[in-house]
């Protein structure tokens, strides 16, 4: 019972997170890179998405996360590293250029298989290329 | 409509997208990332399937917005295929590395007052706009 009800909370939150990718225009690809070009014609509009995103988890967080546990699990499942190392700031300068370059990052990438489009397929494809390309290489750092 | 003004379609946008967090970690104590949602599925683990579950709503619910809300659909753009190549695949490597992307470091790490999640959207904010700035303007693509 416990877990058909999260997986009810699962596919709303997804539905709620893809409608909001696409009404707040990050399936657009030309505006989020206009917003990127703050070296040219800057387009403002997509700080209002982070903002109003951040806007909400900002507070809402400031209730969740004190409480025992969520509603329907036993426990948070939360990131525990607290470390700033030279693997987060390259994943995140990497990501960033290919963000840059491609104007999708993995979110509306996903949201934006729905317009029929073949940008999107070869992005998603290209980024779980990738992925496991990373796992292979983080494999091989291991040995 | 109000929200086909540009800045309220974003900021009620967003704001869903914060309240998709908010419901997911309220009620199932996770996290709403969706590179780590992508790596998660590849994985191919039975853990793994509530995750394949938020990518398909992710889906619906693009396809709500498109095909039964949008007055005007999405803007096509450019056929770019090595843009989407290279592009994605430094997504893909660099998201992987990173643990995050702009809804796991962003939208929820900047939630949860962490400070590695701040620094991560410092980084690729700066390397994104250095990088839309260099093929925009230097390189003239």
């Amino acid at each position: 019972m416990k877990e058909n009800l999260q997986n009810v909370i699962v596919v709303l939150s997804g539905i709620l997170f893809g409608f909001g990718l696409g009404l707040s225009q990050m399936i657009d690809r030309d505006r989020v890179l206009g917003f990127l070009d703050l070296m040219g014609d800057w387009d403002p509009t997509l700080v209002f998405v982070l903002g109003g995103a951040v806007g909400v988890t900002l507070i809402t967080f400031r209730f969740i996360l004190p409480r025992p546990h969520p509603f329907l699990a036993e426990r948070f499942e939360l990131p525990t590293r607290r470390d700033i190392d030279g693997r987060l700031l390259m994943g995140a300068a990497i990501f960033g250029i290919g963000w840059g370059i491609a104007g999708y990052c993995p979110g509306p990438g996903i949201v934006a298989l729905v317009l029929g489009l073949a940008n999107p397929v070869i992005f998603m494809g290209a980024l779980i290329g990738g992925s496991l390309a990373c796992r292979w290489y983080l494999k091989q750092g291991r040995n | 409509m109000l929200t086909d003004v540009p800045w309220v379609s974003a900021l009620v946008g967003g704001g869903l997208i914060g309240l998709s967090a908010t419901l997911l970690l309220g009620f199932n104590g996770r996290i709403a990332g969706i590179s780590g949602m992508v790596n998660g599925v590849l994985t191919g683990a039975a853990g793994e399937r509530w995750r394949w579950l938020f990518l398909l709503g992710m889906v619906i619910g693009g396809a709500l917005y498109e095909y039964g809300w949008a007055s005007e659909g999405t803007p096509r753009g450019e056929f770019a295929p090595w843009m989407m190549m290279v592009g994605g695949f430094l997504v893909g490597f660099g998201t992987r590395l990173g643990n995050g992307c702009t809804s796991g470091h962003g939208v929820c790490g900047l939630g949860r007052l962490s400070l590695r999640s701040l620094v991560a959207v410092l980084v690729f904010m700066a390397t994104a706009i250095a990088t839309v700035g260099m093929m925009r303007h230097v390189l003239g693509l």
